[in-house]
């Protein structure tokens, strides 16, 4: 008997701090809607895809340090790459009555019955970085993240730059992303697009490596026998085009100027293979996107109209700037 | 007796047996006997295994038929790869010329060879996994563990270029990969865990382990002296297929000259009959995961020495399929109780052509997977002597082994 009015009364007690959470938020969400500027009180849920690479750690960190400096108060759950973690997480951070949700979907679909209930408990969500397929497209107030195609098309730019000047054609060779992925579909479309206007650019392969090192230099290895005349290679993140720099050389041929290599990401090993000059371009895909994100989630608290659709701000980096950004350089 | 069929051990001691030809049971002793310059320590292992000697002594006409039959075991592999080979020339007309490039071989065969090095390292491993009647899903993870710590070790080093330093992060990888074998060694033959479920534990937790090693990144390393592993020269060979060569010629010294294959095979094709006859089986297949993890280790190994990083998400990630895909195309029955050295190394060069042809030949990604599946389902039928038989209409011969055990399987990897 006794236990069971201990089992009651903690019960009452939890629900109470919870209700008390959740008041909190509440009055903040709209309070904050005068001034909306960082007074603490706001509380973000967010759901992280994983831990797979350096992109996402640099991203993870990004998200946590803004979130600090911000004033956001933050409830972080990593999905181990897995749909159902991260459906747990929200439906978790709608019951703890959180102010905003933000999260990277791991998959593009299936998302449409959890994104009903965080609407019913009006509660804004943020996407980051990846998109969702859904229909309905007030189930989110915006989409921040990276655009791929134009991350492709940057990448193209600077190769039709590269040889305004030669009449000769260009043999290409293309290391696609893992397929029927957004980034590699994108980044191929984004920079076919830019090159397709002249036609001395030919692109003679296009295989892909699984956004892996090992699987770029092998497939690299297969094209530089196959294709004996190839003068630029584009790969579609900095590790394949790392793995493919080993092939090159292994091929006795000098990466960056027998042939001149684009990439896209620019991690920190990238950016070191640029700055030593085995890599001529990269197109940055940056991972950096915490304060934008907390910038956003304040006016969305505060009730503000928002894009529908963020991009992140990045850059390009030649051989030049990479040497003076390395030092500096995060991830 | 409750032996199904094509396990033979005891049904086919019955002396009523051999009066009806092609009965499903005694078609796989004739395929075990008669490997191609396997025959004779084969022959001893059906024998210790209880099989009947004299049932298969009463029809020796049979018998040297069926060894014609089966002698085509590897040809059709072979015939396979020869194909492939002769594909690729007709596209890539140079496909098959090897040069001298800054003093080792180049070309597209020494790709093949290099590229195929670890996943041949692994399937051997698997061949003596499955010929005990098991089968070891965790290769892929102890390949990233092995090459994330030896990584992890040669990045704290002051100097990566100590070769010391290197064999010390070689050994504690191999050592770390060969404690995982006898973990699952234990599983399966100390607590008599289904080997797909026991190896199931570590193919799952390993990848978390690798990731937890590498701390989810990955670790990039410049040291020459790894690098040689997997992706160096010695005497214009590549390092990796000196190791391969190095370990076949031992297994196979092991289990073709010594006892331990025939050990191995009576395991795998009655492991109470084995018991009975005095054999430490528990022994014997801890021993035998062991083998293959450190097999898995020395890989993954190769596989982050060749980029010079490890990649605890990727490295290695579904190379059991493949393993277990090269064992089965090489003519292993997965039920255990036969193997075949030679025909695993096929079966894993068939594969690694297959991807490289894919490269060479262009064919777009979004196809390569049913392109894989056709090759394989094409190479499997092939295998399958009911196949055969009703395709090229031969007569009077009963099939030499039994096909519906193999194809089914083989599709799960394609």
């Amino acid at each position: 008997m006794l236990k069971k009015m201990s089992v009651l009364l903690l019960t009452g007690a939890v629900a109470m701090t919870m209700a008390g959470c959740g008041g909190g938020g509440n009055d903040s969400a709209t309070a904050g809607s005068g001034g909306g500027s960082g007074d603490g009180s706001i509380t973000m849920g967010f759901s992280q895809v994983g831990a797979e690479s350096g992109w996402r750690t640099a991203n993870t960190k990004s998200v946590q340090e803004s979130a600090k400096t911000a004033g956001i108060e933050l409830k972080f759950s990593d999905a181990q790459q897995k749909q159902e973690n991260q459906i747990k997480a929200i439906r978790s951070y709608i019951q703890q009555k959180v102010d905003v949700i933000a999260f990277s979907p791991v998959v593009e679909s299936g998302w449409d019955t959890v994104l009903k209930e965080a609407q019913n408990a009006k509660i804004p969500v943020i996407l980051t970085d990846r998109a969702v397929d859904s229909k309905d497209t007030t189930l989110y107030k915006t989409f921040l993240g990276s655009d791929f195609v134009e991350e492709g098309k940057k990448a193209g730019q600077w190769l039709v730059e590269e040889y305004k000047d030669s009449t000769e054609p260009v043999n290409i060779v293309e290391l696609q992303g893992t397929t029927g992925s957004a980034p590699a579909n994108d980044r191929k479309a984004g920079f076919a697009e830019v090159i397709g206007a002249d036609a001395k650019f030919k692109i003679v392969a296009s295989q892909t490596g699984d956004f892996t090192r090992a699987k770029g230099k092998e497939v690299m290895e297969a094209f530089l026998k196959s294709n004996p005349d190839i003068d630029v290679l584009y790969a579609h993140n900095d590790d394949m085009g790392l793995g493919a720099i080993e092939a090159i050389e292994g091929a006795g041929k000098v990466p960056g100027k027998d042939i001149k290599i684009i990439t896209v990401d620019a991690v920190k090993d990238g950016m070191q293979a640029l700055a030593d000059g085995k890599i001529n371009f990269i197109v940055e895909c940056s991972p950096l996107l915490g304060p934008q994100l907390m910038d956003l989630a304040k006016k969305v608290v505060a009730g503000e109209q928002v894009p529908a659709r963020v991009v992140t701000e990045e850059t390009t980096f030649t051989q030049e700037q990479a040497k003076e950004a390395l030092p500096t350089r995060q991830y | 007796m409750t032996a199904p069929t094509g396990r033979p051990p005891m049904s086919g001691a019955d002396p009523a047996e051999p009066a009806e030809p092609g009965t499903g049971a005694d078609p796989s002793v004739t395929v075990a006997r008669s490997g191609p310059s396997e025959a004779a320590p084969e022959t001893a292992a059906t024998a210790s295994t209880g099989t009947s000697a004299p049932a298969a002594a009463a029809r020796p006409g049979r018998r040297a038929g069926l060894a014609a039959v089966t002698g085509h075991r590897l040809l059709w592999p072979g015939v396979v790869l020869a194909l492939l080979l002769l594909a690729n020339v007709l596209f890539t007309p140079g496909f098959l010329s090897i040069e001298m490039k800054d003093g080792h071989l180049y070309g597209s065969l020494v790709d093949i060879a290099r590229f195929g090095a670890p996943l041949i390292l692994v399937a051997v491993g698997m061949t003596l996994v499955i010929a005990t009647g098991g089968i070891d899903l965790s290769v892929g993870s102890v390949v990233a563990i092995s090459g994330a710590l030896s990584c992890l070790w040669i990045s704290g080093l002051d100097d990566q270029q100590d070769v010391g330093g290197v064999l010390v992060a070689v050994g504690l990888a191999l050592g770390l990969s060969l404690v995982l074998g006898l973990w699952n060694g234990f599983l399966v033959a100390g607590f008599g865990i289904q080997p797909i479920i026991a190896t199931l534990i570590l193919m799952v937790a390993g990848r978390g382990l690798a990731q937890l090693i590498t701390d989810g990144q990955i670790i990039t390393i410049n040291s020459s002296p790894y690098k040689l592993i997997g992706g160096g020269y010695w005497l214009t060979l590549p390092f990796g297929i000196i190791v391969v060569a190095a370990v076949l010629a031992i297994t196979a010294f092991l289990t073709r000259r010594l006892a331990l294959g025939l050990l191995i095979e009576s395991v795998g094709g009655n492991a109470t009959a084995s018991r009975l006859a005095g054999i430490r089986s528990r022994g014997l297949i801890i021993t035998v995961y062991a083998f293959c993890a450190l097999c898995a280790g020395i890989a993954g190994l190769m596989i982050s020495s060749n980029v010079s990083s490890a990649d605890g998400n990727n490295a290695g990630l579904w190379i059991e399929l493949d393993a277990i895909l090269a064992v089965v195309i090489g003519g292993t029955s997965l039920v255990g109780g036969r193997f075949s050295l030679g025909g695993t190394v096929l079966g894993a060069l068939i594969i690694q052509t297959l991807t490289t042809t894919i490269y060479s030949v262009g064919i777009p990604p979004e196809t390569t997977l049913l392109f894989k599946a056709l090759v394989v389902t094409v190479v499997c039928l092939l295998q399958s002597p009911a196949f055969r038989e009703k395709v090229f209409h031969r007569r009077g011969r009963r099939p030499g082994a039994s096909p519906a055990s193999a194809d089914p399987k083989v599709k799960v990897p394609a």
